[in-house]
């Protein structure tokens, strides 16, 4: 173990004094983002070795106007709202669905099936799936609405913000400010997608892309793979998380994907709208498609709280940099998404890094 | 949120399993998954199995979920 660390910090040491100048290091998953500050693992880095915490937490991401749709629908007196805990408490405009609970027309649930369950249980009301997250999230989605189709349960439809990763890492490499020159990539995203998927960004960007798993060993170590590409020259895509992330990924879980959803431009939070980066359902499965039922979209961002989870997100700054950050928002009293979601760089921060106040 | 569970599987018909990690039971589809088998160890996420995972990185994973829930109770939110 400790000559592995050490190894390890050798190779960080060795890439940061090529580089000559600071390397950052994006990390595009919330769990990875929990346990690198639950270990401390920044603390063990070199000082000139900075990871980022970028887009890859689904309730960070969503789009404040998505959130005030999903208040839209859950006032109407014939829906039930089924969303995923993480959800209940981001704030939109006027409130959240904790909020709105009260009513008794919000139910959390645990998977989707669960929210089929739910309209197979209500057939007087039409119950709206909150369908966000990566593609972890989607296949379970895109599985119930066929099984929705299959057996007619009409009354069941889904609000769909599902997000595609790669396109989100595209897009801020695409921005001239960006600062990042590595992504240590989701873990169980990629058992989907499989590492291949990363491949565009080495070969576009040529930034190593590695997946690594979440134990601190894991992380240490895809970042020194990082290093030992940033150090030969050779970005590439590569797992380091072999017992489950294989090249192509699970074809079945894409096929289901894309026989049921397409991608479309999308908002994201903090990164405005992104080409071809979020889901949503095909023509044949129209019915389903709350949008479309409800004859609603998503509200314009309407944002006046003077949060700044967007720059947090696109790694622009670090949590304690806003102005709100531990004053007015706190995981108690989040005003935004990062500070709502216990995988948010702002609630990991706040939880861990107070004391250790970066400029961004 | 992208976090999947490691969970044996205790009970299989057709697509429908029910799986146990670290103690706790509950339901699990393995249409993403068709080939596993009773005793099998997967990745649950969202209510579905999406890969199959060995003894020693399913422990790991139990490892960091039991800490990342000490993580949320210290917050005291609502979690999924």
């Amino acid at each position: 173990m400790l000559r592995r660390i050490r190894q390890a910090q050798l190779l960080m040491d060795a890439a940061c004094e090529i580089a000559g100048r600071p390397i950052n290091i994006m990390e595009v998953c919330g769990t990875h983002t929990v346990s690198i500050f639950r270990n401390g693992i920044r603390g063990t880095l070199p000082k000139s070795m900075k990871l980022l915490s970028g887009p890859g937490c689904p309730v960070c991401v969503t789009h404040q106007g998505y959130i005030d749709t999903v208040l839209e629908l859950a006032d109407r007196n014939d829906c039930l709202i089924a969303t995923y805990g993480d959800m209940i408490r981001v704030p939109g405009k006027g409130g959240s669905l904790e909020t709105r609970k009260s009513a008794g027309n919000i139910k959390i649930v645990l998977s989707s099936e669960d929210a089929l369950q739910l309209a197979r249980d209500n057939p007087s009301k039409t119950v709206v799936f909150v369908a966000v997250g990566f593609e972890t999230t989607t296949p379970a989605t895109a599985v119930v609405v066929k099984q929705a189709a299959k057996e007619g349960i009409n009354n069941f439809c889904i609000l769909s913000n599902h997000k595609l990763v790669v396109p989100a890492m595209q897009a801020l490499l695409s921005d001239k400010n960006n600062k990042i020159d590595a992504f240590l990539c989701p873990g169980h995203v990629s058992v989907i997608i499989g590492y291949g998927a990363f491949k565009p960004i080495t070969e576009q960007y040529c930034k190593p892309c590695v997946v690594a798993g979440f134990e601190p060993m894991q992380i240490i170590e895809g970042l020194a793979e990082i290093c030992r590409q940033i150090i030969e020259g050779k970005p590439e895509a590569k797992t380091l998380y072999t017992a489950v992330v294989t090249e192509k990924g699970n074809l079945i879980a894409q096929n289901i994907i894309s026989e049921c959803f397409e991608p479309m431009d999308g908002y994201w939070r903090g990164l405005g709208k992104i080409p071809k980066s979020t889901l949503q359902l095909r023509e044949k499965f129209g019915k389903f498609d709350a949008f479309k039922r409800f004859g609603v979209t998503e509200k314009p961002e309407n944002d006046t709280t003077g949060c700044r989870c967007g720059e947090v997100l696109c790694g622009l700054i670090d949590p304690p940099k806003c102005e709100l950050f531990g004053n007015v928002c706190e995981p108690q009293t989040p005003v935004g998404p990062c500070m709502v979601s216990s995988e948010g760089a702002c609630a990991a921060w706040f939880k861990y890094g107070r004391r250790k106040k970066q400029n961004g | 949120m992208c976090l999947a569970i490691p969970a044996r599987i205790v009970k299989l018909e057709d697509d429908r399993a029910i799986v146990d990690a670290m103690g706790n039971q509950f339901n699990a589809k393995t249409t993403l998954l068709p080939n596993v088998k009773l005793g099998d160890l997967v990745l649950i996420h969202a209510g579905f199995a999406i890969s199959m995972i060995d003894e020693d990185e399913a422990r790991k994973t139990w490892q960091l979920i039991e800490e990342i829930d000490e993580f949320n109770d210290t917050q005291n939110k609502v979690s999924g």
